[in-house]
């Protein structure tokens, strides 16, 4: 599992790796085909921020060689705000005084059928962390509600022990997304107060959890602002090539949340710059080849336009993140959204870019789907 | 003469197949279509919408200039690539399929075994199968043997564009086949689909190197013409290589 790399891994090393100044490492880096954990360390690092358009060309030749001009359209579909557990950072924290609601089988099957008529045909289905309000049953339905609509069901909910997870893939869940939130554990312990998501251990292991229950694709990632953010993209990335080459079957895909306001109030440790993202983007990409790379509406239109073509290979567009906000419900929301476009304004920005808006990329024949 | 090229009960004037996959539109998919006169193209039946006829890559080809070869790209075992054949001839897209069995999403190096065994199934269910496999001169013919139309061996990892790196093995299932050989992954410049033509390949399949080139519909031109020079060195047979030069007829005093 990887926790037990984790503890392996010497984060004075890393730390030391990100900071230094050689500028020689990273120019050759960008030129090599195949990058060392080393090198990725330095192209984090401050000396490659001079180096950030060499590593633009990089990231772009390297995505249109694996993935083509393409890019996948998921959008993401919040069936409950409920949550038990109290994370500093998060709109849904327990302790928050907000409009809860988990939503019934015929509110889900009507957002759905809103969403549907968007031409989506991959979705994400997400949740807090309820187990008595939005268990493994309630989720179990809704992917197989989900699955007559959609091609593709991702989910984004809380850790679960394998047999749990292998049910979902068994009703047809694709996808699991899991953020570590952050790699620092003490940082770790500070944000996360009380509640199962308490144990670091347990959250880290997760996405071997789901490997293991047949997900083809698994997202990971690191919440930014929590801490020094090239100690966690070189986490990240550590993350990333352990699950690809343990999981060899498994995509692997790597999100950039960067944290936005909400409504726990909470004042990230760090703001971290367009600049700094970027970097950290296709660094990543210039490490993991072969990892997808996902934008989501978190994001400025602007900044998300500009990246389709430097490495980006997922994007949602249209995005609520309240429970029925797609049919108009006055729950709260997990997070501020910051490109509020419509799908066809961001498929006009994908396509007049010289990119392919993808909405189907999967068979129905594929994985658990039934 | 005409040089035609048979697969199964169809005949094709080009001998070059092309790619869907990654393209940055329709609408230049279709301006390299025309300007590489291929007759063939791939299309992963997982990216078929029938419900979204508009937003569908099928609405934007023409069946009647074009035909339309579905494939199982995504597919991780055998059982996935016999479904999603199924579904491509239920659907009504044809029985015709190119097989392609990857369990590994990063190289997508086909899987021998899992191919084998799909393709027999689907021979036995009455599809054309076209088979994407590594350069295995021993599994290209338990191919052949089980019935599949052509087999279509790598030249080297899909969308690396490295070339012919695998030309040895090539010309061992080349020299051996009975049905026609289709270099199909890794071709990434016309003077490699000219090489493949030239080692006497049947046909190559380009996606990549046109898709990502920045000017896709000249690189469709140029992969056209590359495969046919490839395709007339190899009629015509090629002039032994030597170190040194030789008189061109050194017996030529005994006929005095
Ligand atoms: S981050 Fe997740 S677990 Fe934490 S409070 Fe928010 S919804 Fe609950």
């Amino acid at each position: 599992m990887f926790y037990e790399e984790f503890l392996k891994i010497n984060k004075e090393l890393i730390k030391k790796a990100v900071n230094s100044g050689d500028k020689t490492r990273v120019e050759t880096a960008v030129k090599k085909e195949s990058v060392s954990y080393e090198d990725f360390l330095a192209l984090l690092s401050p000396a490659a921020a001079s180096l950030l358009d060499s590593m633009a060309i990089r990231s772009r030749e390297m995505t249109q060689k694996h993935f083509g001009k393409n890019i996948n359209m998921y959008i993401p579909l919040y069936i409950s705000n409920e949550c038990s557990n109290e994370c500093a950072y998060c709109g849904f924290n327990r302790k928050n005084k907000i409009n809860r609601k988990t939503l019934s089988e015929e509110e889900v099957k009507a957002e759905l059928e809103g969403i549907k008529s968007l031409g989506y045909n991959s979705i994400l289905l997400l949740t807090g962390e309820a187990p008595d309000k939005a268990g493994l049953d309630y989720v179990a339905r809704c992917v197989a509600l989900a699955r007559k609509y959609f091609t593709q069901v991702s989910l984004e909910i809380y850790p679960m022990d394998t047999d749990g997870y292998k049910k979902l893939v068994d009703n047809g869940a694709t996808g699991l997304t899991v953020y570590q939130e952050t790699y620092d554990p003490e940082t770790y312990k500070k944000v996360h107060l009380s509640g199962q998501k308490k144990n670091f251990e347990w959250r880290i292991n997760t996405p071997d959890r789901a490997a293991q229950a047949g997900f083809r694709k698994i997202g990971i990632g690191a919440l930014l602002g929590l801490y020094d953010w090239r100690t966690e993209a070189a986490y990240v990335g550590a993350h990333a090539a352990y699950i690809m080459k343990k999981y060899w079957k498994t995509e692997v895909s790597v999100s950039f949340p960067r944290m936005r306001g909400s409504s726990s109030g909470f004042k990230p440790s760090e703001i971290i710059s367009d600049k700094e993202l970027v970097q950290m983007i296709f660094a990543l990409r210039i490490f993991t080849k072969f990892a997808g790379i996902t934008l989501s509406t978190r994001e400025a239109a602007d900044f998300r336009d500009n990246m389709i073509s430097l490495g980006v290979t997922n994007m949602s567009a249209g995005s609520k993140t309240n429970p029925g906000g797609y049919v108009g419900s006055e729950s709260e929301g997990q997070f501020e959204i910051c490109d509020d476009r419509s799908v066809r304004e961001i498929l006009d920005a994908i396509k007049s870019r010289g990119y392919y808006p993808v909405f189907k990329d999967w068979a129905d024949t594929f994985g658990g789907n039934k | 003469m005409d040089d035609i090229l048979k697969i199964a009960d169809r005949e094709f004037k080009s001998r070059f197949m092309i790619g869907t996959g990654k393209f940055p539109s329709d609408e230049i998919m279709n301006r390299c279509l025309e300007a590489s006169e291929a007759e063939i193209i791939t299309v992963a039946v997982r990216r078929v919408d029938l419900e979204n006829p508009n937003a569908d890559i099928m609405s934007a080809l023409d069946p009647k200039k074009i035909f339309i070869l579905p494939n199982t790209s995504g597919a991780q075992n055998a059982d996935e690539a016999v479904r999603t054949a199924m579904l491509a001839r239920g659907m009504g897209l044809s029985n015709w399929i190119k097989l392609e069995v990857t369990p590994d999403p990063k190289y997508l190096w086909p899987d021998g075994d899992e191919t084998l065994k799909a393709a027999k199934i689907l021979v036995k269910e009455g599809f054309v199968v076209l088979p994407y496999i590594g350069p295995d001169p021993v599994l290209a013919k338990k191919l052949e043997d089980a019935g599949t139309a052509t087999v279509m061996p790598l030249a080297s990892p899909i969308g690396t564009n490295k070339g012919m790196k695998s030309v040895d093995t090539i010309k061992i299932i080349i020299e051996q086949a009975g049905i026609p050989v289709v270099i199909d992954a890794g071709i990434g410049s016309p003077s490699d689909a000219a090489l493949a033509m030239e080692l006497g390949a049947d046909a190559v399949m380009i996606n990549t190197a046109i898709s990502a080139s920045p000017e896709p519909v000249k690189m469709a031109e140029a992969f056209k013409l590359a495969s046919r020079a490839g395709r007339f060195a190899y009629l015509a047979g090629m002039a032994e290589k030597r170190d040194t030069a030789r008189p061109s007829s050194p017996t030529k005093w005994l006929v005095k």
